[in-house]
């Protein structure tokens, strides 16, 4: 099956300092893989260059076999792209309810559609609908960025850090959502630190070191030869 | 009780103009966090062109309103946006004012050139018509005007709460980023809060000139959004509500003070000072700005240059003075003088906007300062000079103290309000020691020379200019200029260092108000007569426009912006090429905070940088901050002029 996203040989840089020095990364359709690394292993980065908002210096970029190195982060939004940048994709100063609303600005739903599934999963959020989003606890506010990739039913979902600063049984919570959302037939690719968290969900893992992939593999096999992944490719 | 009513009924009328002038300046903020300087030039010119339409080509009133607030406004919004506005979004405070003020600048320029001044009279809305309350008579005119501002308060709070793109708009705010991200078009949200707001300016200019039947006026209609300013600041120019709140107390306020303060003169000035004043308090009444932590602002700074390099510098300035004396006309030797001396007032602006980072626009009143104490003291002993410039320095401790807490935007305003008060309370009003018109002057006696001719007045004031150059330089260089850059890049690492802000900022407000104080008493002496219309608030627009884009970050810059000030007064003939300058490098302000001094440095291979010694050394790209920052810049490299993560 031709993969739903694919990157070719993709560098890209922050100024003159290049992150990625030839990314080569194939997902299948409806696959959920964790892409696992150290700490500056560009794994964000990635993130950032699939989902427009850093342009890749050379390389393609292919979603759904159309060419998008060019496309503008709202358009790929558009087109099925749903995003959940690092660090809780909300919007502080606005209240949960229009948090959500703006949620369909890249799909069809209606408000009323889009509350009804956010709060059927998440009841919690529908007991702080007029509150502030900058308000909620760390775990609410995921869930609310969470909530977006549930109610605009996109072909690929790109996570960034679900389990950033968050307490283990929250973290537990989110990925039985993205989980559920994967049965959906929604591809995802989501970034982790901790690697037995996202590998407990995931069809495929990658791994990156040093802005290359250096794996790309079963859960199990990547889990097995993990460390010598992480360390092999790092330097001391 | 009539009277009162009637008075009532006034400052209703008043603030309802108002609060349709500050619901737009509301909007673009809210939604944009650019505060639009030209929020009332734009107001202005959209009255011109309604009188165009309605009285010059003879369309109907309804038809021409019609046109402008639907057609023309929002289409200059929009334009304005795309074309300035977006290039600028994400630079600090200080690019976002000096751009809006080109935008100012350029459009109270262009209103003089397609409409030369003359009879522009406007007439009232339903001239003739209006309703009796008890003995007192509202206008249909009245009534429009209260109308349209609770009609137009009710669809924007509307329109922002219960919409997709109101919500989108104020998501923008928070992170355009991520409302990208959400499928969401951020440039499209700001072109639309920019052309709302453009719409409203232009009603609330229409409604204001057909109010009080009579002139259409440049300035005044310009500045007259100051009081929208202060409504807007009522409601932290975020809630609408309490902006139409503070606009009714502002009107009412106006209203009563005309119908019962005395006539008698001092009064008369205080009046008109009430806005200014009412702005101040909301400043003042401002909860304290929490420092932010966990993030740092990099700003390049050009690099200071070596003390040979400084000496080089005056001695090529010194060379090149003596050389225009020789070869320049008397008027142009008078005009070299004149550029040296407000060379010496854009200097004021190096430490305070340059190496601080705020945003003053009261720097003309401080030179005003020095000029009137010069001017009073009819002296022309050189302690004239030095009193006026300390004076000045009082003058600054007076802004600075008051306005500690604020920061910002929120600093700049509270000196529009200052040199509002000073124009309006002092410079004008005789009774408080104003100029009262104008005084005479004298030329400076310095140990038995007297500075008579312009020739020997221009090399004087090069001399003061380079001496103030390098005492700014050294300071820079010191530890007191280390802690000016370190406060503004990261008030919050400062703190955890143990620093004091308080002192720094005071000090640094009194030595630039010293500065131009300074300045001020050598223009006087030079002019040979000062009056109050040399110091208006006005004038600090332009300035701190002209200085910003000829590099605030340098004493080459401040000789720049002196020379380019001098050019703009003096040649009427080549003002619209420096417009076209100034807009240009306003706009490449985005990219070069250090502005045409910034590009000049970036050539460092141009034999004339190289050659005059005013830099050639390139643009320092490092980020100051990052010695005092508590903890490690970690993520991506950090670009210049990005902001950059700090792990808190």
């Amino acid at each position: 099956m031709a993969p739903i996203l694919e990157l070719q040989d993709v560098h890209a840089a922050y100024g003159r300092i290049e992150v990625l020095h030839g990314v080569d990364l194939a997902v299948p359709r409806g696959a959920v893989v964790a892409l696992l690394g150290p700490n500056g292993a560009g794994k964000s980065t990635l993130l950032k260059v699939c989902s427009g908002r850093l342009r890749a210096t050379s390389g393609h970029v292919h979603l759904g076999g159309s060419h998008v190195n060019d496309a503008a982060p709202d358009a790929l939004a558009r087109a099925g792209l749903c995003t959940i940048p690092e660090g809780r994709g909300i919007f502080p100063n606005l209240t949960v309810a229009e948090n959500l609303r703006l949620s369909g600005l890249a799909g069809q739903a209606s408000a009323a559609e889009i509350y009804e599934t956010a709060f059927a999963r998440f009841p919690r959020l529908a007991e702080r609908y007029d509150q502030l989003a900058g308000s909620l606890s760390g775990g609410e506010q995921q869930m609310l960025a969470m909530a977006r990739a549930l109610v605009t039913d996109p072909a690929v979902l790109l996570v960034d850090e679900l389990s950033m600063g968050l307490a283990p049984l929250i973290v537990r919570q989110l990925y039985e959502v993205l989980a559920q959302i994967a049965e959906r037939g929604v591809t995802v690719v989501a970034v982790e630190q901790f690697a037995d968290t996202a590998l407990a969900v995931a069809d495929f893992a990658a791994v990156m070191t040093q802005g290359r992939i250096v794996a790309f593999d079963e859960p199990g096999v990547v889990r097995r030869d993990l460390a010598e992944l992480y360390l092999g490719g790092a330097t001391v | 009780m009539n009277v009162f009513f009637t008075y009532t009924v006034l400052g209703c009328v008043i603030g309802a103009s108002y609060a349709i002038a500050a619901s737009g300046l509301v909007l673009t903020y809210a939604t944009t966090r650019i505060f639009n300087v030209a929020h009332g030039a734009t107001a202005m010119v959209m009255a011109f062109v309604y009188w165009e339409l309605a009285y010059n080509q003879g369309l109907s009133n309804w038809l021409s309103v019609l046109i402008v607030v639907f057609g023309v406004a929002p289409l200059f919004g929009a334009l304005l946006e795309r074309w300035v506005i977006r290039r600028v979004a994400d630079a600090g405070i200080g690019v976002t004012l000096v751009v809006t003020c080109a935008v100012l600048v350029g459009l109270v320029g262009a209103a003089e050139k397609v409409w030369p001044p003359g009879v522009h009279q406007v007439r009232q809305f339903f001239a003739g018509h209006g309703v009796v309350i008890g003995m007192v008579r509202i206008t249909g005119n009245d009534l429009l005007t209260v109308g349209l501002a609770v009609a137009a308060g009710a669809v924007l709070y509307g329109f922002l709460a219960f919409t997709r793109t109101g919500v989108a708009m104020r998501a923008a705010v928070d992170d355009k980023e991520l409302l990208a991200l959400h499928g969401g078009r951020p440039h499209r949200m700001s072109a639309i809060a920019w052309a709302m707001g453009s719409s409203l300016a232009a009603l609330a200019g229409i409604l204001l000139v057909s109010a009080q039947p009579g002139q259409l006026n440049y300035i005044s209609l310009t500045l007259l959004v100051v009081n929208s300013y202060a409504a807007a600041m009522a409601g932290r120019l975020t809630s609408l509500p309490r902006t139409f709140i503070g606009a009714l107390v502002l009107g009412l306020l106006n209203a009563y003070a005309s119908g019962y303060l005395w006539t008698s003169p001092g009064w008369t000035e205080f009046r008109e000072a009430i806005p200014a004043i009412f702005l101040l308090s909301m400043l003042l009444l401002m909860p304290q700005a929490q420092l932010r932590v966990g993030r740092l602002t990099g700003v390049p700074g050009v690099r200071t240059p070596e003390m040979r390099r400084v000496g080089m510098a005056t001695a090529a300035l010194l060379l090149a003075v003596v050389i225009g004396n020789a070869v320049l006309s008397n008027a142009n030797v008078n005009r070299m003088a004149l550029g040296l001396c407000f060379a010496i007032l854009a200097l004021s602006l190096v430490p305070l906007t340059g190496f601080s980072g705020y945003v003053s626009l009261a720097q003309f009143s401080f030179f005003g300062v020095g000029a009137l104490t010069v001017a009073k003291t009819h002296s022309s002993a050189p302690t004239a000079v030095l009193a006026g410039a300390l004076l000045a320095a009082l003058a600054g401790i007076l802004v600075a103290l008051p306005s500690l807490r604020l920061q910002g935007l929120y600093l700049a305003l509270s000196t529009i309000a200052f040199a509002q008060i000073m124009d309006s309370m002092v410079f004008q009003n005789p009774s408080l020691g104003g100029f009262g018109g104008s005084l005479k002057t004298e030329r400076l006696d310095l140990l038995g020379y007297r500075f008579a001719s312009d020739k020997a007045y221009a090399i004087l004031a090069a001399a003061v200019f380079c001496v103030v150059g390098a005492v700014v330089i050294v300071l820079r260089k010191g530890r007191y200029g280390r802690i000016l850059i370190a406060l503004r890049d990261s008030p919050a690492a400062c703190a955890t260092l143990g620093l004091n802000p308080r002192l720094a900022r005071v000090a640094v407000f009194a030595g630039s108000a010293a500065i131009a104080g300074l300045g001020g008493g050598l223009y006087a002496g030079l002019q040979n007569q000062v009056g109050s219309a040399d110091f208006q608030f006005f004038n600090s627009l332009p300035l701190l426009l002209i200085v910003v884009c000829a590099g605030v970050t340098s004493v080459s810059g401040a000789l720049l912006g002196g020379m380019l000030l001098m050019a703009l007064n003096s040649y009427p003939s080549a003002q619209a090429y420096l417009f076209l300058i100034l807009a240009v490098a306003a706009v490449g302000l985005g990219k070069q905070p250090n502005g045409i001094t910034g590009w000049l440095f970036e050539m460092r291979e141009h034999p004339l940088a190289g050659r005059l010694g005013f830099g050639s050394a390139g643009v320092a790209r490092t980020i100051a901050a990052r010695s005092v920052a508590s903890g490690t810049v970690v993520g991506a490299p950090v670009a210049v002029g990005e902001n950059a993560e700090v792990e808190a």
